[in-house]
């Protein structure tokens, strides 16, 4: 009896301290500045670790706090993470979600919340948003092939590393290059396998192409990595000068290959840009309640070559 | 008629012993005729290069299964000890000995810490591996920052990319590490005790051989082959990359399955872990060579696993 009452007294006395905490860190929360959810897919690509740093510099830059999240892949984590940001009464959201239709549920949440959210890189189909600003993939898959087929003049055998299988990446940038590939009959793709967006992969399946088709005039990867890889598997063999190699994303380590001469062209989707605007939207809503001109904004991607290096984004990461 | 049997009975015999062998030289038969490049010698040292980091690691995670222990955390010691090498270059400047060294005692000790742990909390190894498969992923990303690091010693990439005659330096070390295990298994005590603690845990107490020793000096081989491996894989890619070996415990694992080693210890041993990683690499590279779709190729590498255990569920 007296056990009981005395768990009944420390129940109750938790629940006080639990409570006046609570009021307290939200009282405080009112006065603290503006705070921002910011929320990818995975850091395991470095593309979105580069978004993060981004998000954050900016956030400086306009006086507001960024929290990270990391997403791991799973639509369930980032579902929980939205979740959290709205127990956390975050003012605004700023995410790339893993699928265009699973976060449906939460970001209708957060609108019930009354939480504004603006996606950048990709896009959510079924619940409301402030902003999306993209890259057009189909359209940069398009300008390399294009790019291809100027240096090939129309003619020749080209090599395709896949990026991960089923991912919107990988189906956006190998779409566009396939629809310019077949405008012109005597270019043909003779291999076609997936290097699973990583350098390991990428060398791999590139020791396998050569060994079936040795003879070919040019390899496009859907990103910089698998082209890496690749680069390891043909330097010493092939005349690198007489290949036309053209892959995705501008990471430093492409780049530098490009200003050695071993890759030809890379495609630059201006993620920087990309987090850039779309926290600058966000926030400009919080604070002014001023909505961007546009529902969506598409950053056209640029083609980086030797000429134009400079206008990488990442040009100054270089390590030469 | 009297032969036709006999014979019948002896290629049963020999399926039930050689199983999978047979079938994967049935596998490179059935490649060669589709492909005949892919018999040709450089194509045969690619599958072995290719091989050879799963295939390191596989042989030291063969100690781990027979003494009827797992190890999940391999993948992501292969990223720490590969960022490991890759940083201690490109940030400290060290020279390519010990920025081979140093990753590879790191790895050893990450492998005999897990084994620590568990010998001595008696927490089953699944769970204790599975947490540095957590932790030694974060560890690789805290020291990159996410980023990969490139810029290597030339010297260092010979490690991964370098030849001796027409033979890939990773295939020597492969090679070696095959051989020292096989040696170590096979003809010491150490091996014969390995098997035992896999075969009959209560037997080997009473017999006073100090099973939680060996069981950690058996996570130490399978964190140092792990570290091995990644420093192969950092050379051959010309970077760290602190998201490398994603997903390769369960790739060992099939390695090791598919060469008849159970899953509940003491029996099977390294030359059918080599034949099961060979098997795995020679699917996926005459996969590639016949441009098989990437969707088919996970469903035939799945197949390939349930029948092999299939097979050797028969020779029992």
């Amino acid at each position: 009896m007296n056990r009981k009452k005395s768990l009944w007294v420390l129940l109750v006395v938790i629940l006080t301290i639990v409570s006046v905490i609570g009021s307290f860190s939200t009282a405080f929360a009112r006065n603290k500045k503006i705070t921002i959810g910011f929320s990818v897919p995975s850091l395991y690509f470095t593309w979105f670790v580069f978004t993060k740093d981004v998000a954050i510099d900016e956030g400086n830059r306009l006086g507001v706090k960024v929290i990270v999240y990391d997403g791991l892949n799973k639509v369930s984590k980032q579902t929980s993470d939205v979740e959290d940001m709205i127990v956390k009464q975050v003012d605004g959201v700023l995410i790339s979600p893993i699928n265009v239709k699973a976060l449906v549920p939460a970001l209708n949440e957060l609108d019930r919340a009354g939480i504004p959210c603006a996606t950048f890189d990709r896009k959510v189909v079924g619940a409301p948003y402030l902003v999306h600003v993209g890259a057009d993939n189909v359209e940069g898959g398009r300008m390399a092939a294009i790019y291809v087929a100027a240096k090939l003049d129309g003619k020749g055998k080209i090599i395709e590393l896949q990026g991960t299988p089923g991912s919107s990446p990988a189906i956006d940038r190998g779409s566009g290059f396939h629809q310019v590939v077949k405008d012109f009959p005597k270019m043909q793709i003779v291999f076609s396998q997936t290097g699973q967006f990583d350098r390991e992969n990428g060398l791999r399946v590139m020791e396998d192409a050569i060994t079936s088709h040795p003879q070919f005039d040019a390899v496009w990867a859907h990103n910089d990595d698998m082209m890496m890889g690749a680069l390891q598997a043909i330097q010493s063999r092939y005349n690198l000068d007489k290949l036309v190699l053209v892959s995705f994303d501008a990471i430093p380590d492409a780049l530098k290959a490009i200003a050695q001469g071993k890759i030809d062209a890379t495609i630059e989707q201006h993620p920087g840009l990309q987090v850039r605007e779309a926290m600058r939207y966000l926030v400009n809503y919080i604070r002014s309640r001023k909505k961007p001109p546009k529902h969506e904004i598409y950053v056209t991607p640029t083609l980086i070559t030797k000429e134009n290096l400079t206008k990488a984004e990442k040009y100054n990461e270089i390590r030469w | 008629m009297d032969i036709l049997k006999k014979a019948g009975h002896y290629a049963l015999i020999a399926l039930k012993e050689y199983g999978i062998a047979i079938a994967f030289l049935l596998t490179c038969g059935i490649m060669t005729i589709l492909t005949p490049v892919f018999i040709s010698p450089r194509n045969i040292f690619n599958i072995i290069r290719q091989v050879s980091m799963l295939g390191i690691i596989a042989v030291g995670s063969t100690f781990v299964i027979l003494s009827a222990e797992i190890d999940l955390s391999v993948g992501s010691v292969v990223a720490l000890s590969g960022v490991i090498a890759a940083g201690l270059q490109v940030n400290n400047g060290m020279g390519t000995f010990l920025a081979t060294l140093i990753p590879l005692l790191i790895s050893l000790t990450l492998g005999l810490g897990m084994g620590f742990v568990i010998t001595k909390t008696n927490v089953h190894s699944f769970i204790v591996t599975l947490g540095m498969l957590s932790i030694a992923r974060g560890l690789a990303l805290i020291y990159t920052g996410g980023y990969p690091i490139s810029g290597l010693n030339s010297s260092f990439n010979a490690i991964g990319g370098g030849m001796v005659g027409p033979v890939p330096i990773p295939v020597i070390i492969y090679t070696g590490v095959i051989i020292i295990a096989y040696f170590f298994l096979s003809q010491t005590t150490f091996g014969k005790y390995i098997y035992a603690i896999g075969g009959n845990k209560e037997a080997v107490r009473l017999a006073a051989i100090p099973v939680d020793l060996y069981k950690t000096i058996v996570f130490g081989i399978s964190g140092l082959t792990s570290g091995i491996a990644g420093v192969i894989l950092a050379a051959r890619v010309n970077s760290g990359q602190p998201t490398a070996g994603m997903g390769w415990e369960l790739d060992v694992i099939a390695s090791v399955i598919i060469g008849g080693t159970s899953l509940f210890g003491g029996r099977g041993g390294v030359i059918g872990t080599v034949i099961g990683s060979l098997f795995l690499g020679v699917l996926r590279n005459g996969l590639n060579l016949l441009n098989v779709s990437p969707f088919y190729q996970q469903v035939f590498i799945g197949l390939l696993i349930v029948i092999a255990v299939i097979i050797d569920k028969f020779r029992k």
